[in-house]
């Protein structure tokens, strides 16, 4: 739709009626000197210069193949078939702002319906919302249901947290008063909630029943984030007991997309259900006894319970939800557990191979992982400088966040990894290697002693 | 019968050997529509008379409770959790919603049957 500025007349009318002579009269109370003149802007362009700027702009990405994608971190690389695309570009998907009238949306909270069902059956629990923003929102949200439901003010975060997560539940923890504790001895009497990661940001497995059981042991609810295309393969928060399960939803069908719109997903035990945030839709019957569905116990939120309420969401990412809806109807529980298997089976294979060229180790050998794992690098920058080179796009280096892990890089294997792509990558690191040279050592001789 | 006592915000309580039993009005009933869900304290709960002790759930609204008394929490209406209905149907009686070990004597802010009657006369529409 074009963009239609008033013409010269409404303007004068509008002038007219509030009583100045021009728009300058408006601004009397701003000072001339902080006033801007005029907007140094170039002139308009023609749609073919705008693309052709906008494509040279783009140009300057360095935008890595699909398959020489070694990295995750949080975000990942999959195949997303055709099918998602075509739901979720349908118009009465793709336009609608989150519509929510039964009376008009039957289409929009049937799909949310769905997506609700998939979820709670993904993660093992019996309720799921209609979606969340990410999985780092989402967790912080499971920590808030945790604090007013059990009225302590303290949660646990346990083993490797995604670092961004735990920034995100900073930021809740500071508005909403709850402090947070890295320590699995802070367990105890005044825990709210013992937050995990499966696996955790480096990919490792945690034992979730066990920390799902310290948690119960202490009174406090266990919260699990977890990777969902991983549920494929290993036990879901709701056979090991959690009472909610968070997680981020981008695998199931959504691009990375420089970081967003993502998806956040929360499901959680039949008992907690009053206490989920945001949306939640329900299946019912109208006056003719035909299903339908509607918003469902809306008295959990906002705008009903005011300052009350567990939550401020009250919208949900609908379209995001739907792609992840189209993906996991159209993968099945047979199609999830091959796209995890194959995943497992490539990173596996990857870490077997790398492990086997001088200066890199698992970083963790002794522990188990699925499609991502850490390992300790010979050279963090020059290795990565050698495989971009290569067109390769390296592990995450994690020292940033953990200092103790200065040297570690995390890889991280998808279905999109061809063997072809595995093999390449073994080579460029097989051959930085060998070409590391051994820094010079500074001398050490006390003075007078050199010739 | 022990005489019951009210509140502006329309709880009821009646005081049985320091023992109080607390619920909410045939008034507020009404007034609510159906109760679909009541969020009450864990036995224990030290209150004060005029704290929010828990939330009522109706089809039309949610809204605070308010403890007429001072005093422990001693029990909870369990049955309103599968049929809180029962808020509806006998407000007075199965629909009361907790125990309170009395901390000292009623507050003096409590309204009388008399009392109360003239404040919902004044409130009906």
């Amino acid at each position: 739709m074009p963009y239609l500025v008033h013409a010269a007349d409404d303007r004068k009318q509008m002038l007219d009626t509030v009583g100045v002579g021009s728009v300058d009269d408006l601004l009397i109370d701003i000072p001339p000197s902080i006033r801007s003149r005029e907007l140094d802007l170039p002139d308009g362009l023609s749609e073919g210069e705008t693309m052709r700027l906008i494509r040279g702009l783009a140009g300057r990405n360095r935008v890595f193949e699909d398959r020489f994608w070694f990295r995750g971190g949080g975000v990942y690389r999959r195949f997303i078939p055709a099918a998602v695309s075509a739901v979720t570009s349908k118009p009465e998907f793709y336009t609608a702002y989150t519509p929510y009238q039964p009376e008009a949306s039957q289409g929009t909270l049937q799909a949310i319906f769905e997506f609700q069902t998939l979820i709670a059956e993904l993660t093992g629990m019996d309720v799921a919302n209609a979606s969340l923003y990410d999985g780092a929102t989402a967790l912080a949200e499971a920590a808030m249901m945790a604090v007013v439901e059990t009225g302590r003010q303290q949660v646990v975060v346990a083993g490797h947290l995604h670092p961004e997560y735990l920034e995100v539940l900073r930021c809740y923890s500071d508005g909403r008063g709850f402090e947070i504790r890295a320590g699995l001895d802070d367990v105890g009497a005044d825990t709210a909630a013992v937050l995990f990661q499966q696996p955790n940001f480096l990919g490792l497995l945690e034992d979730a029943a066990g920390l799902t059981e310290l948690a119960h042991r202490n009174g406090a609810l266990s919260v699990a984030a977890v990777d969902p295309i991983s549920l494929g393969l290993i036990a879901p928060p709701g056979e090991y007991d959690a009472d909610i399960a968070v997680g981020e939803g981008q695998q199931l069908g959504l691009a990375p997309s420089f970081g967003g719109p993502h998806l956040g997903f929360i499901a959680c035990r039949r008992d907690l259900m009053r206490r989920l945030p945001g949306r939640l839709v329900g299946s019912t019957v109208d006056g003719s006894n035909r299903r339908g569905f509607v918003l469902t116990l809306t008295a959990r939120e906002q705008h009903i319970r005011r300052a009350k309420a567990t939550s401020n969401i009250c919208t949900n990412h609908s379209l995001c939800a739907l792609a992840a809806s189209v993906y996991l109807t159209y993968m099945g529980p047979e199609g999830l557990r091959h796209i995890a298997d194959v995943s497992y089976q490539r990173a596996h294979a990857l870490a077997e191979q790398l492990t086997a060229v001088p200066g890199i180790e698992l970083a963790f050998p002794d522990r188990e992982f699925l499609n991502e794992f850490p390992l300790r690098m010979f050279h963090v920058e020059q290795s990565l400088a050698s495989m971009r080179e290569a067109g390769i796009l390296g592990g995450l280096p994690v020292g940033r966040w953990y200092p103790d892990l200065d040297g570690v890089m995390v890889f991280c294997c998808t279905e999109v990894n061809d063997p072809d792509s595995i093999r390449t990558l073994v080579e460029v690191l097989s051959q930085s290697a060998r070409a590391v040279t051994v820094p010079p050592v500074a001398s050490r001789f006390p003075e007078g002693l050199p010739r | 019968m022990a005489e019951r006592y009210y509140t502006e915000t329309h709880e009821w309580v009646t005081v049985q050997d320091s023992l109080a039993t607390i619920g909410i009005t045939e008034y507020a009933q009404a007034q609510l529509g159906d109760v679909v869900f009541l969020e009450l304290p864990r036995v224990g709960k030290l209150l004060e008379a005029g704290d929010s002790f828990g939330v009522i759930e109706s089809v039309k609204a949610a809204s605070d409770l308010y403890s007429p008394v001072a005093g422990t929490v001693a029990e909870v209406n369990e049955s309103l959790n599968a049929t809180p209905e029962l808020v509806n149907r006998d407000p007075y009686g199965e629909g009361w919603l907790i125990k309170v070990n009395l901390n000292g004597d009623l507050g003096q802010a409590l309204l009388d049957e008399a009392g109360y009657r003239a404040l919902t006369e004044g409130q009906s529409h």
